[in-house]
């Protein structure tokens, strides 16, 4: 039997996956994509609830991550396009103007 | 026209908008156009709010609307009622007076700006921000709860930073190597300590009463909601806010340095209307001062203080407009103590002749820079009368009103605080007050006369290029100039009208003051307030005596006293080291305790790694400053270990992203296991 | 409802292999490619979750939108010699494994503990075959202005995208 708990293990699991990834991957488009891991994990847990509950309102709210996802996405890309013409990198460890 | 008060405030911000965001493509013709149409339009629509207020009967003289609800916050009341929070606009015979001194005088500064700054860069970003300004003050003035005021109170102070700082890359004052943009912040961060008491005393209120709706907080005063004590505390808390905005001891040091911006603003924000926003808040809030005699008396006491401190500095000052900051500051005591003495009409009569009086000086201080090509040094001026004849009749006028001459605006609302002070019995204020006419009227007519008579100091080129101010400056100045005279003959005393009640100001304000009958008055005769009217009026004319004495009659006067009264004069003259003891006894030990933070931080963040190097490169150190500690004391230690941990701890700013992201995944867990914990 | 269960089962070992695949891949095609895989069985979660609409817009903007930007960056960006090396970061990789696992245990550890009512009927979420009515009544009833706001929103991120990655003149 399906419960909304095996879900969100589940959805714990891959958030921490994403995590993992934009602290330990150097790459900047790898972090943009797990950044659209944990926001995956998260829709997953919005969409278990609004099953378990049962209301529409976590699927709604789940739709409105999707297009905040996708426009973070496209600002993000843009981001890394501007930063590789000027420093011909988009290696995050390489970018540390802000250092103290 | 009532139900459109929500509007006043926002039609400036349409200026802000076309003039910031398109202004850059604009003529400057066109900018100046469009900010100050919509500043005329906030005045129309306010005189006619006003006039349609005026026709409701004396007692339902209160109109408020709400536009939304802003934040419906959950239940903070000592009965658990939810507080609820609306962007809601009142007008009341209170509001309405400021909302139309605010739109009349900054119209007519915006006119004036338009010639004043037609020569500067940044014209559009001068204009978006000037707007902004009145948006900004029109909240203030018309909000109808505390939170609503001080989004306009801050915003205000942003305003002003922005315009302190407007020629963020000039140099403002050549011996203390202070920039103009030095100055904004530090206007912005003394303000900043004002408000911190404003907003914990509206915490209170919020909490006692479950509302901040002025009309409500007051009823609920009234009610006896509030303890005594407790009254007393917010009362003073608020009081301090005001401190900071209106430029009262001990937070006063911000306003002389706030002359670092355009002329048109100090006239507009630093002189007519936004220092006096503390005083409206204090009058806003009259019911709950009238319940709190202590706090009652710290305004007054501070008002007095500062009216006679702030005149004592402007005595020896050498800048044109820091003169008139200092007399600002001293004119804002005057008010504060009007109101701490329970006369809020005078006060408020007094804020209002003061803004036209004042901004008519600011105004004709910018003239006489603009025609002395940015010239501030009074020493270096002189004469000008002939050259500036507009300039110079204008300034003379506003002189006369601000020393208290019969006839003149001045004459009037001093007289309404000073009667008011001995009315209610406060002997002491009174007599401080009193001495701080006389030296006002000293330093104006001692400016007056190092401009505007005299053989001319300047070089020879400022000579050739004297020239009187164009029409968009000397209109304003003219009608500002009619306002300062006939500004006071609303507010005409019972003793001097035969008995006739002429004074349509303090009836107009009745139905807001009256709830604690702070009439004043009772039990003494006409001939007495006469004869006290008389000598205030001797006072001003002995200070105009000796300045003419010392500065027209008597060459080399000015000098042999400045070096007979020596220690006394340079103490005035470095305006009793007040700057020089705040940043000594705040700002350094602040420094060394941040300093010393960032080390403590240090030795915790770099512990793991380091910790057994540094521990044992501490103790040979411990140790041999130990044997050192007779000779060198321990100074040199205390400095070392600032340096070596200060050196450690700028790596914890990797300037990487992933160490701040980390950093964040941390914060996390603190959370969680602080959660868990307290479960 | 046990092959409920069972296919769950399957997505997630497979939704979760792929994301490990995702972040440990060394070539970012490959990564990409993973993402895909794991944006898949996250879609048939959906479903089995009567969220078919969902599922349907997951594959359509992550599957057919993102993923198609984030390779096309790839192919703009990526060049040889742009690769891993670079110093060694054993400290933050270790104090970040530890924290993120610490983490991920005191969360679950709170889950398994309040546990969760089994699912109530599936009634309100629509019919079987498709929930597509219920989403838009929901969308454009009662959440019409969020609606409105992330298309604003949307908008405002092209602008911002394009102004951003287009070159300098």
């Amino acid at each position: 039997m399906l419960e909304p708990l095996h879900v969100m293990i589940l959805s714990l699991a891959m958030f921490s996956v994403g995590v993992l990834g934009v602290l330990l991957r150097r790459n900047a488009i790898l972090i943009l994509m797990s950044i659209e891991l944990m926001l995956n994990a998260a829709n997953l847990n919005f969409i278990a609830f609004a099953w378990a509950h049962p209301d529409v309102a976590g699927q709604v709210f789940a739709l409105f991550v999707i297009a905040t996802a996708a426009g973070e996405t496209a600002v993000g890309l843009a981001i890394l396009i501007a930063v590789f013409r000027n420093r011909s990198s988009i290696r995050v460890d390489e970018i540390d103007l802000l250092k103290g | 026209m009532l139900k459109l008060i929500g509007l006043i405030p926002v039609l400036p911000l349409v200026g802000v908008a076309v003039n910031g965001l398109l202004g850059h493509r604009m003529s400057r013709r066109a900018v100046g156009t469009v900010a100050c149409a919509v500043v005329a339009a906030s005045f129309l629509l306010a005189v006619g709010a006003a006039v349609e207020l005026a026709g409701l009967p004396e007692h339902e003289r209160y109109f408020r609307t709400e536009v939304a609800t802003w934040l419906p916050l959950g239940p903070v009341g000592p009965e658990g009622e939810a507080l609820r929070i609306a962007w809601g606009f009142a007008l009341d015979p209170l509001s309405a007076v400021l909302m139309l001194v605010v739109t009349a005088v900054g119209f007519l500064i915006h006119v004036y700006a338009t010639g004043y700054m037609a020569h500067e860069e940044g014209f559009a970003r001068f204009f978006s921000y000037m707007n902004l300004f009145m948006a900004m003050m029109l909240t203030l003035t018309l909000g109808s709860n505390m939170l609503v005021m001080f989004v306009g109170w801050e915003g205000v102070g942003l305003c002003s930073y922005l315009l302190i700082g407007f020629f963020y890359d000039r140099p403002f004052d050549a011996r203390t190597g202070v920039s103009c943009a030095d100055a904004g912040r530090k206007a912005f961060l003394t303000n900043r300590i004002g408000d911190f008491a404003f907003l914990i005393g509206m915490f209170y209120l919020a909490t006692t009463f479950g509302t901040l709706d002025f009309r409500e907080v007051s009823e609920g005063i009234a009610g006896g909601g509030m303890g005594h004590a407790l009254l007393a505390a917010v009362g003073i808390l608020l009081f301090f806010g005001a401190c900071g905005k209106s430029a009262q001891v001990p937070l006063y040091v911000w306003l002389p340095d706030a002359m670092a911006g355009p002329t048109p603003v100090s006239a507009l924000i630093h002189a007519a209307t936004m220092v006096t926003a503390g005083v409206y808040m204090v009058c806003r809030m009259n019911v709950l001062y009238a319940h709190a005699p202590e706090a009652m008396a710290v305004v007054a006491g501070v008002g007095a203080l500062t009216a006679i401190f702030a005149a004592s500095m402007g005595l020896a000052a050498t800048d044109i407009k820091k003169v008139l900051a200092y007399s600002t500051v001293s004119q804002l005591g005057y008010m504060f103590a009007g109101a701490g003495v329970g006369a809020f009409a005078g006060s408020m009569f007094h804020l209002t002749t003061h803004a036209f009086f004042k901004a008519l000086l600011f105004l004709g201080a910018g003239s006489v820079i603009h025609g002395m090509s940015g010239e501030q040094d009074i020493r270096r001026m002189g004469g000008l009368r002939s050259k500036m004849p507009t300039t110079y009749r204008t300034f003379l006028v506003a002189t006369l009103a601000i020393a208290g001459i019969p006839g003149f605006a001045g004459f009037f609302s001093k007289d309404e605080i000073l009667w008011g002070a001995w009315a209610s019995g406060h002997r002491v204020v009174w007599a401080v007050l009193a001495a701080a006419a006389g030296l006002t009227a000293f330093y104006m007519f001692r400016l007056v006369y190092l401009v505007f008579f005299g053989g001319f100091r300047g070089t020879h080129e400022q000579e050739h290029h004297l020239h009187e101010s164009p029409r968009s400056m000397t209109v304003p100045l003219a009608l500002l100039a009619v306002l300062s005279v006939v500004g006071g003959w609303i507010g005409i005393p019972k003793a001097l009208s035969l008995g006739a009640d002429v004074n349509v100001f303090g009836r107009w304000l009745e139905p807001v003051f009256a709830a604690h009958g702070g009439e004043h008055g009772s039990g003494h005769g006409v001939a007495q307030e006469l004869g006290f009217m008389a000598l205030a009026v001797a006072v001003a004319l002995a200070g105009i005596w000796i300045a003419t004495e010392i500065y027209r009659r008597r060459e080399g006067l000015a000098e042999r006293l400045s070096a007979a009264l020596g220690p006394l004069y340079r103490m005035v003259r470095n305006l009793y080291w007040v700057d020089e003891l705040y940043d000594a006894v705040l700002i350094r030990p602040f420094y060394a305790l941040c300093h010393a933070s960032r080390g403590f931080d240090a030795r915790i963040v770099d512990g793991a790694v380091n910790g057994v190097r540094h521990v044992t490169i501490g103790l040979s150190h411990a140790s041999n400053a130990h044997d050192r500690w007779i000779v060198d004391g321990a100074v040199n230690l205390v400095g070392h270990a600032v340096r070596g941990a200060s050196w450690t701890f700028r790596r914890v700013q990797t300037g990487l992203v992933q160490s701040y992201a980390a950093a964040m995944v941390f914060g996390v867990f603190v959370l969680l296991v602080l959660y868990t914990l307290a479960r | 409802m046990e092959a409920q269960f069972l296919m769950f089962l399957a997505l997630a070992a497979v939704a979760l292999a792929a994301s490990v695949m995702v972040i440990t891949r060394r070539n970012l095609v490959h990564s990409a490619l993973y993402l895909i895989v794991t944006f898949f069985a996250v879609a048939a979660i959906y479903v089995l979750l009567h969220a078919e609409f969902l599922g349907v817009v997951q594959l359509l903007v992550y599957a057919g939108g993102i993923m198609v930007l984030f390779l096309f960056v790839i192919l703009l960006v990526e060049r040889p010699g742009t690769g891993p090396a670079g110093k060694p970061m054993r400290w933050h990789a270790a104090a970040s494994g530890v924290l993120t696992l610490l983490v991920a245990a005191i969360l679950g550890a709170h889950f398994l503990r309040s546990g969760m009512a089994p699912p109530g009927g599936t009634a309100v979420l629509g019919a079987s075959g498709g929930n597509l009515e219920t989403v838009s009544l929901a969308l454009f009833r009662n959440y019409l202005l969020p609606f409105e706001v992330v298309s604003v929103l949307l908008l405002v991120a092209l602008v911002g995208a394009i102004v951003l990655a287009r070159p300098r003149a």
